[in-house]
């Protein structure tokens, strides 16, 4: 059987984290961030995973189903607001929703 | 010398401290009803227990003390100062005076004060006053007697802008009041002096019977400081030279205030403080000696001031400041006795004077100008009958009670050798007859010349008024006959019983006594006659000469200038620091500037830093970001070196 090496792993998890750090600081559709910020967490996920596998110990894995839960129960919450902010503003541009300043 | 636990002495405060605060509080909402009986009658209560202590104090030996710790007020380390009181004779004679005359000026002011609106607060201030008086002279510590002394201060302040909406009555208890803060500044610094000398040799009190019991610890200087600076404060309150100009303008308040705060009590705390440390005043010759001739300078400069006013109110007052001018002449010499002996015959008959003289303007409308008076005697007998007697009192002819007291302070004077003095004394004892005789004559004799519109309605006051006079006119009378010179029928009462509180004097040398009374009586007999010739016989006569000597007419008229000096060389120059260097500079630039300047930085901060708060998640996000790779490049700088 084929093993891939570690590095290799947390090289993927790094670039997807990266991708998902972009995404959200570049993209301006909030939908898109949303999606990004998904990005991140899987990132963050494989990385545990990985890790886990590696140290030949359980937690990583656990951990990584709480943040799958938490995931679930944030792009509910996320999904709502962003439904909701659509219904009044009409848009899911990032740029015309800056009413929270000076 | 036997102390006595005595509780009772808190009552004599309890009273009047009651009286306060139900006149403050409630006297304006249940009226004027409870008001007249609440206000009076406390201070009658008091005086009850001050005579049930008196008889106390004279069923134990000579030399006793009645006392009460009611809490222990100061501890600091050492130094402690408790609420206490005591009363010995010279307590018991000032506490007498105070509440026994104040009780009746009380009673006055009920009438006094019928027509005004602010009855309540009057009374508070009144009775306020009495509490304060009354811890000035039953303190055991100058700690606590400074209190009293303060408290005394404040209320004449209060009273003297009793009536505040005049801005000159608001300036008269302001001068009151700066003035006194100077003599205040003197008292406490004195005070500072025996704590350290005595503080200095581990005797850390400033109880009188404390530095009493360690005199051995003060050389000639220290307790020459330690006086010279409570002579400060007891000229700022007595008004002696220099502090005397409040005096004569306090004489805004109303005239009961006159009569209770500025004749008869408070203005004597200066000469009570100087009988009260006589054993310490006695190891500095130097401050007896300025203590006299102040005394004896003030009594004959005041004396000259109030030959020529034509403000009834005002000769009074002059005159105040002459008579207490005689009591340190008195103490001053040694002649305790004597100075607390006229301190109480004047507090009956100036407290008499001033009251005779608000019934005078009670019945005028308020009018204080002698010349615009006259021929009253038939339409108010009462006050005229009263004030008569209290001329005669003042101007020490026998057996009115000045007599006894004066003539007592000027033999002292005379056998202590200090001529000179004594010259001055006998002087303005012919002033004194001359001016109040001039008052008598002004007022109650002659043709009337009072205005139209207020000659129609000129009354007799009502009883609450004349009742007190008539009181305070029988001890102007009678109220000398405890103090009779040595050797006639019962001899000097008073001095026998004052003697342990403020030591005996004795003079250099006897005999001459009835000479010296002689002389100033033929003197104050003299004043009289001229007053009568000037007023009454030739009433041109003091035209004539105050046109022949216009400039020293006009030298008295104008008191000397002395407050136009004062003005010139204290006031305006303090205020003119006060208004460019302090106001324009220090205040305005400086302290504004700080104050302002802190506001400014904090806002220009705010309007720079509020331009981070875009709005925009992404840039929040952004920053977040850097935060993150900032502490990422930390741990790995860390962990690679």
């Amino acid at each position: 059987m084929m093993t891939v090496s570690y590095s290799w792993l947390m090289a993927l998890s790094a670039a997807i984290f990266t991708i998902g750090v972009a995404g959200v600081l570049i993209r301006r559709n909030i939908f898109v961030m949303f999606m990004s910020i998904e990005l991140m967490l899987n990132a963050v996920n494989l990385a545990f995973v990985t890790m886990a596998r590696r140290m030949g110990s359980m937690d990583g894995q656990v951990i990584v189903f709480f943040v799958m839960t938490v995931a679930a129960a944030e792009a509910a919450v996320g999904l709502a607001i962003i439904i909701s902010i659509f219904r009044n503003r009409e848009t899911v541009n990032a740029d015309e929703l800056k009413l929270m300043r000076w | 010398m036997t102390t006595v636990h005595f509780p009772a002495l808190g009552l004599i405060l309890l009273f009047p401290a009651l009286g306060f605060l139900f006149n403050l509080f409630y006297g304006a909402r249940w009226g004027r009803r409870w008001v007249n009986v609440v206000g009076p009658g406390v201070i009658f209560a008091a005086f009850a227990v001050v005579f049930v202590s008196f008889i106390r104090l004279l069923t134990l030996p000579a030399g006793s003390v009645l006392t009460v710790t009611l809490w222990r007020w100061i501890q600091a380390g050492p130094f402690h100062a408790n609420f206490t009181l005591q009363m010995d004779a010279l307590s018991a004679l000032m506490t007498l005076i105070v509440t026994g005359v104040g009780a009746l000026i009380h009673v006055y002011s009920v009438g006094y004060m019928a027509h005004d609106d602010d009855f309540a607060r009057f009374f508070a201030y009144l009775n306020l006053f009495e509490l304060s008086m009354l811890i000035l002279v039953l303190a055991d510590n100058l700690v606590l007697m400074f209190m009293g002394w303060e408290g005394v201060g404040l209320c004449s302040y209060l009273l003297i802008s009793f009536w505040y909406t005049n801005p000159a009555f608001a300036y008269a208890g302001r001068k009151a009041f700066v003035a006194n803060r100077v003599g205040d500044a003197g008292f406490l610094l004195g005070m500072f002096t025996i704590v350290a000398t005595l503080g200095s040799h581990g005797s850390w009190t400033l109880n009188f019977g404390g530095i009493q019991s360690h005199l051995a610890l003060f050389t000639t200087q220290t307790a020459t400081i330690a006086t010279l600076l409570l002579l400060v404060g007891a000229t700022g309150k007595s008004a002696q030279i220099p502090l005397y100009v409040w005096l004569p303008d306090a004489m805004a308040g109303p005239t009961p205030v006159s009569a209770l705060i500025h004749a008869a009590t408070m203005v004597t705390a200066g000469v009570y403080m100087i009988a009260r440390l006589h054993f310490l005043f006695a190891l500095a010759p130097t401050t007896m000696e300025l203590v006299a001739t102040i005394g004896a300078v003030t009594a004959i400069y005041a004396g000259s001031i109030a030959l020529v006013q034509p403000d009834i109110k005002k000769v009074l007052a002059y005159s105040t400041i002459s008579q207490l001018g005689y009591m340190f002449l008195g103490v001053g010499v040694g002649a305790f006795t004597a100075g607390v002996f006229h301190l109480m015959t004047h507090a009956f008959f100036k407290a008499l004077l001033f009251l005779c003289a608000g019934s005078v303007m009670h019945s005028l409308d308020g009018e204080q100008d002698m010349f615009k008076m006259g021929g009253l005697r038939s339409k108010i007998p009462i006050t005229y009958a009263t004030m008569l007697i209290a001329t005669l009192a003042i101007s020490a002819l026998p057996p009115f009670a000045g007599f006894f007291s004066k003539d007592q302070i000027l033999e002292s004077v005379y056998n202590s050798g200090h001529h000179g003095l004594w010259i001055l004394g006998i002087i303005t004892a012919a002033m004194t007859s001359f001016y109040m005789f001039r008052l008598i004559f002004l007022t109650f004799y002659g043709e009337s010349r009072v205005e139209e519109a207020k000659a129609h309605h000129i009354h007799e006051s009502p009883s609450v008024m004349t009742t007190p006079l008539i009181i305070l006119a029988v001890l102007s009378i009678i109220g000398g006959w405890i103090g009779l010179p040595e050797h006639v029928l019962w001899g000097n009462k008073l001095s026998a019983f004052l003697a342990p509180s403020v030591g005996e004097f004795t003079p250099i040398m006897h005999g001459s006594a009835l000479m010296l009374t002689a002389v100033s009586l033929s003197l104050a007999l003299l004043g009289i006659i001229a007053a009568w010739y000037f007023y009454l016989v030739a009433p041109g006569m003091p035209y004539l000469i105050a046109y022949q000597l216009k400039a020293g007419y006009n030298l008295l008229l104008n008191k000397y200038y002395v407050d136009e000096l004062y003005n010139l060389i204290i006031t305006r120059p303090l205020f003119w620091l006060s208004t460019l260097v302090l106001g324009r500079v220090i205040d305005a630039f400086i302290i504004d500037g700080i104050v302002d300047g802190a506001g400014l930085m904090v806002e220009t901060g705010g309007q720079l830093s509020r331009r981070i708060e875009t709005g925009n998640v992404q840039q929040y996000a952004f920053v977040y970001v850097l935060g993150v790779l900032a502490i990422v490049a930390y741990y790995l700088y860390l962990v690679t070196h």
